[in-house]
């Protein structure tokens, strides 16, 4: 099975710049800026079908194909990636950031050929330290190699790579309260359209990015659309990180074919529950996807399979709920992380999370009512796409909807006893 | 008053943005690495040289969790408190912590060594729980001893 992201990494740190191109790192470079147009780049990446792996799924080429190209167009354009890899229960980005720093320089300038680019950010978070040294050491390497700064290669193609080091909030990983973020405002959202693919940072066209997915750039480049298809058999085309977390025999990150099914990745990866412990629940993309049973262990992990199971793919990263974990302490873990990250901006989501974190916090201690359930569940829906600015708040009515759905008895039970059965 | 080595390294930072504002992010953390937090008088002077308003360059700090307002003690304990953490043992490790700095979360030692904090996810919730002391990543803290950890940093001067 081949592993394009993670099969030349070493386990011990960072691969250095000649190890990356022994492994053929900064051939695909070589490839776009000697034969091919921005035009054709794009196509190419169109044509392999890769969808953003940050967790909306939105196909990576199209997104490219929106920035406006040629002499007309507005300068300077941006490309960020987005390294904020704030999600609950997400740490793949991590290993794509310390072991193969240059992996994601190279998709980084790939996709700024691809869209004319002069200036290109990486968003790191802060508590990413190992990260952030890893990276201004790999970017030093690239520019002294000639990969990064005027005339790339001898081409006419130049660009400015810069590390901006975020302050620690969850907001600012979106995607324009990342835009507001580096412009050194409050990370709130922005109103859509205009699209930052044609108004961005500055006003100007910009491409945001997710680490995993301008990691698969280079890989696809080099060697072309069918392979990178043919890498899985689901309809979604290449790897996919995976992850598992909780009370699971061995909690890791694996590079497998997207779409591979649920229990494949916890029995067959993570070895399955630890001794004494029963499965109740996964979240399989992180905190704001919706939770999935045992029901759905032959659930194929790639975006559309999810979605029809009830749930999102997300960044890939499971979450799992054992039987020795309250569901109602989980959800409200999870919802004290929404109140407290939204950034206020539109009203369903501040005043609501709030709201939800309380009644959640009332039941887990003993003193909910029946009425309680009702009004989690329609606040849950007045937190439903359409209702505010971006995805966040969408996001945190997920775990909260589908736990009331699959978890109810366990909610009831709190309100009946009034207590939490696990305390 | 800004020291000459703050200006020095928030002027370094004004290139990588196309306008001083944006910079503001780093001129905070700058001064932070500096003097522990950004109290009102240097928040003023940042703003005076970022060309913001006091109010304005506050909005953005308070914005984020990591830029601190308030004092601190010698070394920052920021302990995991997101869902990974929290399934494999967070209330645990914080009463632990708790017990052994007598001070609860938010809270700074009375010999000014330790401040606890809360923090979301750290991304590395294969390996949880876990908990970060001065920007140093500790995980896998299920079973372990705390102790000799926070002894290590009793002794370390900043």
């Amino acid at each position: 099975m081949e592993r394009p992201l993670t099969e030349a990494m070493r386990p011990d740190g960072p691969l250095t710049l000649a190890q990356y191109e022994k492994a053929s790192g900064y051939q695909a470079l070589r490839k776009a800026l000697q034969g091919m147009s921005p035009q054709q780049v794009t196509q190419v990446v169109k044509d392999s079908n890769l969808r953003g792996r940050g967790g909306a799924g939105f196909l990576t080429g199209f997104k490219w194909g929106f920035v406006p190209l040629g002499e007309g167009a507005p300068r300077p354009k941006y490309i960020i990636a987005n390294a904020d890899e704030m999600e609950p229960g997400t740490f793949k980005d991590r290993l794509l950031l310390e072991r193969n720093p240059h992996q994601l320089i190279e998709g980084l300038i790939l996709g700024a050929y691809a869209i004319q680019a002069d200036i290109a950010f990486i968003f790191l978070r802060c508590e990413y330290k190992e990260a952030e040294q890893i990276l201004r050491l790999a970017m030093q390497e690239a520019q002294r190699a000639g990969y990064l700064g005027k005339n790339i290669l001898g081409s006419d193609f130049s660009l400015e790579m810069r590390l901006h080091v975020s302050a620690g909030r969850y907001m600012a990983g979106e995607e324009t309260g990342l835009l507001n973020a580096l412009e050194g405002k409050r990370a709130n959202p922005r109103s859509k359209p205009p699209f930052p693919q044609v108004s961005g940072l500055w006003g100007k066209p910009t491409i945001i990015n997710n680490v995993e997915t301008l990691s698969n750039v280079p890989h696809i480049v080099l060697r072309g659309p069918d392979w990178f298809r043919a890498l899985s058999s689901s309809r979604d085309a290449g790897t996919k990180l995976y992850g598992v977390s909780g009370r699971v025999r061995r909690p890791g990150l694996w590079e497998l074919p997207i779409g591979t099914p649920i229990r494949e990745i916890l029995e067959g990866q993570a070895g399955g529950m630890r001794e004494g412990y029963r499965l109740r629940g996964i979240l399989p993309g992180g905190a704001s996807t919706d939770f999935l049973t045992d029901a759905h262990l032959d659930v194929k992990l790639d975006f559309d399979s999810v979605q029809q199971a009830g749930s999102r793919l997300g960044t890939g990263t499971m979450i799992v709920l054992d039987d020795h974990s309250c569901p109602v302490g989980m959800v409200l873990n999870l919802e004290h992380f929404f109140a407290q990250e939204s950034c206020g901006w539109c009203t369903p989501c501040w005043g609501g999370l709030q709201y939800i974190e309380q009644l959640l916090a009332g039941i887990e201690a003993g003193e909910g009512r029946p009425e309680d359930l009702e009004q989690l569940e329609a606040h849950a829906r007045f937190l439903a796409p359409g209702h505010t600015y971006c995805a966040f708040a969408p996001g945190a009515a997920e775990p909260l909807q589908s736990a009331l759905k699959y978890f109810r008895e366990d909610f009831e039970r709190h309100i009946r006893e009034k207590r939490c059965p696990w305390r | 008053m800004l020291t000459e080595q703050e200006i020095k390294e928030i002027q370094a930072e004004f290139g990588n943005y196309e306008t001083r504002r944006a910079a503001c992010l780093d001129a905070l953390r700058i001064v932070q690495q500096h003097r522990g937090w950004v109290d009102d008088e240097a928040l003023g002077d940042l703003a005076a040289l970022l060309g913001m308003s006091p109010e304005e360059l506050d909005s953005v700090a308070t914005f984020y969790n990591r830029i601190l307002r308030k004092p601190v003690g010698r070394h920052v304990i920021l302990v995991c408190n997101s869902v990974s953490c929290w399934l494999t043992g967070y209330d645990q490790l914080r009463q632990r912590l708790v017990r052994s700095l007598g001070v609860e979360l938010g809270e700074t030692t009375s010999d000014g060594q330790f401040t606890l904090l809360p923090i979301v996810c750290l991304g590395t919730c294969d390996r949880a729980p876990a908990m970060m002391v001065d920007g140093d990543l500790y995980r896998d803290l299920e079973d372990l001893d705390i102790e000799p950890i926070l002894a290590e940093y009793r002794d370390r001067r900043t």
